[in-house]
């Protein structure tokens, strides 16, 4: 993106002497907008929907479906309703904090699109801390969690904040190390790196490189669930227990802006998994023409990271809550030894095979295909013994 | 089993459950939905597949209705009012009122069982929302009408006939426990 801005300028475009720091503003400032208006905030919007559908149908129910074509629409329709409703600040609240905290989680939920690869020149800004910067900034949402809880003055919502606290301090941790087997491998941590360090194909993703990587592959991802306050771990707004925890006292558009962020983090999750462990953008070269290529990129992009995130759905309509203590073991009695383990005999492998070794590529894809199918004749098995005539259809 | 053992016995449970769960919800992801999208996306009006002696709101059939107030004295709420009175001239009987109140009516059908041509009868419309309680007052008679007198032999009127035999189906219905037809989803207890 930079050299492309580099480029207009050297062309002449803004006059022979343009302000080069004012330029790289007006660009930032473009682009940010595009992203975060454009993509971010209805990605937000419509995962909301979707979401409800998914479950829906896991639920044997149809969900929204009367707000425009097959309740597409629901979203709009669910932001306008809540622009519309008082926004209620409790007379006890600290008012400037309460107010503050869901620009805070949002602000969480935003700044890692700057790093996101879409495509290979289909990035905001490719640093070469780009996976670090990723997860410290979604670790900026602890500081609005706990903020709402703690000025919302409220025992459900200082517990939720609290709760969120803990489980995304713990999380981080495992999430930490189970990154640590892909920098060793590729010696960066820049996004753009670790993409271009793997293939197109499944057997040259990071995710079948070795044993080691397979098992970082899923311990990050039940991390980041759990890093974005997805059941099974929502305990921080656990309305069987808090009510809604730390937005509890939040109405209209502030409440709004949690769950905005917390689907919104659902893309951010997928994200972060495919460029490390899916081979990211990565797609067969099929043609020379660069825009072409990008679409592409970003088609297949998008289509790793919308199917981890109805991976997540998934699991959301599949497992019940966490304790919290269950919650803590988790993560500090097998997480954590796990990813540990895991860690260091990543780095024996690659102090082994500099290189990666192609032939374990093969086998671990083909385990997990074995795997694959065997998850499969699982669901047909369960699927005949229900003895329901196969409905695929969305439109009910 | 010691603690190691019982440790990664943990790992393979979890493993093994979610795999198994995952499963589950994935065969039910492609079942059809068993929600009915009442009211405007059926295959067919509930109100059709309703079976015949369902209780909703009552409805009078005034050309066979013999003003005998057989229904009003048997409502033991009194949402029924008629108002009949004698023609001094032709010795006819005329009805001159029959309200039905279904905001109070309690649907018991105590009314439609005495009634002797099956005039008053429940239908299987139930939608009955309106915006005020005067509306729900369901009014029968527009002007004055003469009762309906029973003939000795069978009814020889054409625009009768077809009326008669449907309220005669009402009464048939009643006058047995079990009802004239095997109406197998009909669990009402007598």
């Amino acid at each position: 993106m930079q050299q492309w801005v580099d480029s207009l300028i050297a062309a002449g475009k803004f006059g022979p002497n343009p302000p080069r720091d004012l330029i790289y503003a007006l660009f930032i400032l473009v682009f940010s907008a595009i992203v975060f208006l454009g993509v971010a905030f209805p990605f937000a919007g419509i995962v909301s929907w979707a979401e409800r559908r998914v479950w829906a149908r896991i639920q044997s129910r149809v969900g929204p479906n009367r707000v425009g074509p097959n309740g597409v629409l629901q979203w709009l329709a669910d932001g306008v309703k809540n622009v519309c409703k008082e926004d209620v600040v409790p007379t006890l609240a600290d008012a400037r904090l309460f107010k503050l905290a869901p620009y805070l989680v949002v602000l969480a939920f935003v700044v890692p699109w700057a790093v996101m690869p879409f495509s290979s020149d289909l990035i905001l800004a490719d640093l070469n801390v780009g996976i670090l910067f990723m997860t410290a900034v979604t670790a900026l949402t602890v500081v609005g969690v706990l903020m709402a809880g703690w000025s919302s003055n409220d025992k459900w919502s200082l517990i939720g904040g609290v709760r969120s606290a803990a489980q995304i301090v713990s999380y981080e941790i495992p999430a930490g190390l189970s990154i640590f087997p892909i920098v060793l491998m590729t010696g960066t941590l820049s996004m753009q790196g670790i993409i271009r360090a793997q293939g197109w194909a499944p057997y040259d993703w990071f995710a079948f490189a070795n044993p080691f990587t397979f098992v970082a592959a899923n311990i990050l991802f039940i991390s980041l669930l759990a890093e974005g306050n997805r059941t099974p771990f929502d305990l921080p707004e656990a309305d069987s227990e808090l009510v809604a925890g730390f937005a509890t006292e939040y109405s209209g558009m502030r409440y709004l802006f949690f769950f905005m962020a917390e689907w919104g983090n659902l893309f951010i999750l997928g994200a972060i998994i495919t460029t490390l462990f899916l081979g990211g953008w990565q797609f067969p070269h099929v043609t020379d023409d660069r825009v072409i290529m990008n679409v592409l990129q970003l088609l297949i992009f998008n289509v790793k990271v919308l199917f981890l995130v109805f991976l997540s759905m998934w699991i959301r309509a599949t497992l019940p809550r966490v304790r919290i203590d269950q919650l803590m073991s988790l993560c500090w009695k097998y997480f954590i030894p796990i990813s540990f383990v895991d860690m260091i005999g990543a780095a024996v492998w690659v102090a082994i095979w500099p290189n990666g070794n192609p032939a374990v590529g093969y086998v671990m894809l083909a385990l997990f295909c074995a795997l694959l199918i065997l998850f499969i004749r699982r669901v047909i098995y369960y699927f005949r013994r229900a003895k329901m005539e196969l409905y695929l259809s969305p439109v009910v | 089993m010691g603690a190691v053992g019982s440790y990664f016995a943990d790992i393979k449970d979890a493993v093994t459950s979610i795999f198994e769960g995952m499963a589950v919800t994935a065969s039910h992801f492609m079942r059809k939905p068993y929600t009915v999208q009442y009211p405007d996306r059926m295959p067919v009006r509930v109100q059709d597949t309703l079976p015949f002696r369902y209780r909703g709101i009552l409805e009078v059939d005034m050309e066979i209705c013999t003003g005998c107030l057989a229904c009003e004295r048997a409502c033991p709420i009194d949402c029924i009012a008629i108002a009949v009175e004698k023609d001094k001239q032709t010795k006819q009987m005329i009805v001159s009122q029959f309200d039905i109140d279904i905001a109070k009516c309690m649907y018991c059908g105590l009314c439609s069982e005495p009634c002797p041509t099956g005039s008053i009868h429940h239908t299987t419309e139930f939608e009955g929302a309106d915006f005020s309680l005067e509306s729900l007052i369901r009014r029968f008679i527009k002007e004055p009408v003469a009762a309906y007198k029973p003939k000795k032999g069978p009814e020889t009127d054409p625009r009768i006939v077809p009326i008669l035999n449907r309220g005669m189906t009402y009464v048939d219905e009643w006058a047995q426990p079990g009802g004239t037809k095997p109406a197998a989803d009909d669990e009402e207890t007598e």
